[in-house]
């Protein structure tokens, strides 16, 4: 089984929605679509699902032509941002309306709702309709109506997004393994590259309609081909500057900070990516360069403190484990862990790989 | 802390209380007042209990336009409702024809209610009326001014063209807050077309639906300005509804006693019905 986009584009008027896109999905893989709102993630899922038509290009799958097949015919569920469910109905009856549809046994659709219930944890709640439940159930039944059906192909369009953070890690921990041993392809979409790196298998960085990187989800972030992917697989952003290097001597342009390196790569003029959790308030790792900062702004987000600060002409971002409390305009030390530097040259290409 | 007593706030809701006695509580004491009592003019009154509550509800007259009453409202939701939801569903979602459509729509809702009535009347007079002439000309024996059952089809026909745009934006509202995304969760699952609609669309019109039957159900209960223009409650009592009745009660016959009784019966029976409509329909709401 594989999904495959051939020479796929889709334009609206004028307006290119998705670039010359081609991707082969295999069978049995968890695929993250990352990219932030407006990249394309949505479309590219209705044109997975035959909610929408290419422009040019076709879908192949499982060795067939389907490009203008209807989606009732394709065997393919979809979860949504928005917890969709039939309003009048009861869970049980949510879960069961996809099978009902195709005229299965009562006695069949009873076994397969009760297995995937359990599944979800959604066994005791149901008799109770949608708006009874909280936003993390509303999202378990629209899953489970999504599992219940044995789909080739199973989309999530950002399901996480509109649930609170405690429910969102739950869920997310979870989603993984109810699709470990099934016969089907699952394309998640999501903004967070936090929940491609939870959620593995594979990973296309997507930007402004083009897929820019596909491939394992690993890969993709430790070896991004270029800028564009890396910056894409970045949250908080990443802190890129120009440097030039001498001989074993990097230097960022118009700043003092420098460092040294083995690096096998000719002399000239480099871009540096850095990501934010490689800039810390302490040593991490063998190799770590001191930089000067001048606090802008400090903020904790969970158990971590993203620090915002200036450097000469530089306005980066540190991410620190613990609490790590500094003033605003407090002058202070970082240090940056340089053997997970990023180095890209003069057309944006990743140049040190592995 | 000592608290020190303070309740010159008190002062601050009197307004609110001047305004409210004003728009409500005096006029319909006054009502009340004439209720319980008979007047012989010069502000002469004599305590008569509850006489003309009693003497109303055995009224023949009473019953007979409560029932036209009702009737008439009936099949005015019968007709608005679906046609409204029906016409609601084949409008446009995006595009110049949006606000082509709402426009359109909201044009017969615009016009004051008394212009309606004039503009009907002359529309549909048998002789000179566009209406009128060409039933009459293609065959039919169309008179409402003297056959009861034209004066009904008539009236009927112009609350539809007045109200139906009501239900229809309505309507249009509750659909348009439905996000995309559940259709084409239908359309994976291939529900038809009735299916979309019985599951998603209707359902997700409940609240705004309940609306238009309540605001429906009040205006075409407490009708008045336009079958007074247009048929004037003729031919004979055929059109004669509630509210006609009661101002012919009331300032024809200068009957204020039988009048307010009669008043007071009608606005209770509005609120009853509304109460029980609204508490029915709001059942399933409010756990959520």
């Amino acid at each position: 089984m594989s999904l495959e986009l051939k020479e796929v584009e889709k334009k609206v008027g004028i307006e290119t929605h998705i670039h010359t896109t081609n991707l082969k999905l295999e069978k049995n893989t968890i695929n993250v679509l990352l990219g932030s709102t407006l990249a394309g993630k949505t479309t590219l899922m209705q044109i997975m699902a035959g909610l929408d038509k290419p422009t040019t290009g076709e879908i192949w799958f499982n060795g067939k032509n389907v490009t203008g097949k209807e989606v009732q015919k394709r065997n393919c569920s979809m979860v949504y941002q928005q917890f969709i469910n039939y309003p009048n109905f009861t869970v049980y009856e949510n879960i069961a309306s996809p099978l009902k549809i195709t005229g299965i046994k009562s006695d069949e659709i009873k076994e397969r709702v009760g297995k995937v219930a359990e599944l979800l944890k959604l066994s005791a709640m149901l008799n109770k309709k949608p708006d009874e439940l909280s936003g993390g159930q509303q999202q378990r039944t629209a899953l489970a109506r999504a599992l219940v059906k044995d789909s080739d192909l199973i989309l999530l369009d950002e399901p996480l997004a509109n649930l609170d953070f405690k429910l969102r890690e739950e869920l997310r921990e979870e989603l993984p393994k109810l699709f470990e041993d099934r016969d089907c392809i699952v394309v998640y979409a999501t903004t967070e590259p936090q929940d491609a790196l939870m959620i593995g298998g594979n990973t296309a960085t997507l930007l402004e309609g083009k897929v820019i990187q596909y491939g394992k989800t690993l890969d993709v972030y430790s070896k991004p081909e270029n800028l564009t992917s890396a910056k894409v697989f970045s949250d908080p952003p990443m802190n890129t500057a120009e440097i030039n290097k001498k001989g074993e001597t990097f230097k960022i342009d118009n700043n003092n900070v420098e460092w040294k390196s083995n690096l096998k790569i000719k002399d000239g003029r480099y871009k540096i990516g850095i990501r934010p959790h490689n800039i810390t308030t302490y040593q991490e790792g063998n190799n770590s360069v001191e930089i000067n900062a001048k606090v802008l702004i400090s903020e904790l987000s969970g158990s971590e403190s993203l620090i915002h600060f200036t450097n000469g002409k530089l306005n980066w971002v540190s991410l620190s484990n613990g609490i790590q409390s500094k003033n605003i305009g407090e002058e202070t030390k970082l240090y940056m862990n340089i053997d997970e530097f990023l180095y890209f040259d003069q057309n944006n290409r990743l140049v040190n790989h592995g | 802390m000592n608290k020190t007593l303070n309740q010159k706030a008190w002062y601050f809701v009197i307004p609110v209380f001047v305004l409210v006695a004003f728009n409500a509580a005096v006029p319909l004491m006054t009502v009340v007042n004439y209720s319980f009592q008979e007047t012989f003019g010069s502000n002469v009154f004599a305590w008569e209990g509850t006489r003309w509550f009693k003497e109303i509800l055995h009224s023949e007259r009473f019953h007979a336009s409560l029932g036209r009453q009702v009737i008439f409202t009936f099949i005015i939701l019968l007709i608005q409702l679906p046609l409204g939801i029906g016409i609601a569903l084949t409008m446009p979602k995006k595009g110049w024809g949006v606000p082509v459509c709402l426009i359109l729509m909201s044009m017969p809702l615009l016009i004051p209610w008394n212009v309606v009535g004039a503009m009907w009347n002359i529309f549909a007079l048998p002789d000179i009326g566009f209406l009128g002439n060409s039933l009459n000309s293609i065959g039919f024996d169309y008179n409402f001014t003297q056959q009861s059952g034209d004066a009904w089809f008539t009236t009927i026909l112009m609350d539809v063209w007045h109200w139906t745009s009501l239900v229809v934006l309505l309507s249009y509202a509750g659909l348009n807050s439905i996000q995309p995304a559940y259709y084409q969760a239908a359309e994976i699952d291939g529900a038809s077309r009735w299916d979309i609609f019985r599951y998603i669309e209707l359902p997700k019109m409940k609240k705004v639906l309940t609306l238009a039957i309540l605001l429906r159900f009040m205006d075409s209960f407490m009708i008045y300005t336009e079958p007074f223009v247009l048929t004037g409650g003729g031919p004979g009592n055929a059109t004669n509804f509630l509210s006609l009745d009661l101002v012919k009660m009331a300032l024809g016959q200068f009957d204020l006693g039988p009048a307010a009784a009669m008043s007071l019966i009608y606005f209770l029976i509005v609120l009853l019905i509304c109460w029980i409509f609204y508490t029915i329909m709001m059942k399933d709401e409010g756990r959520a």
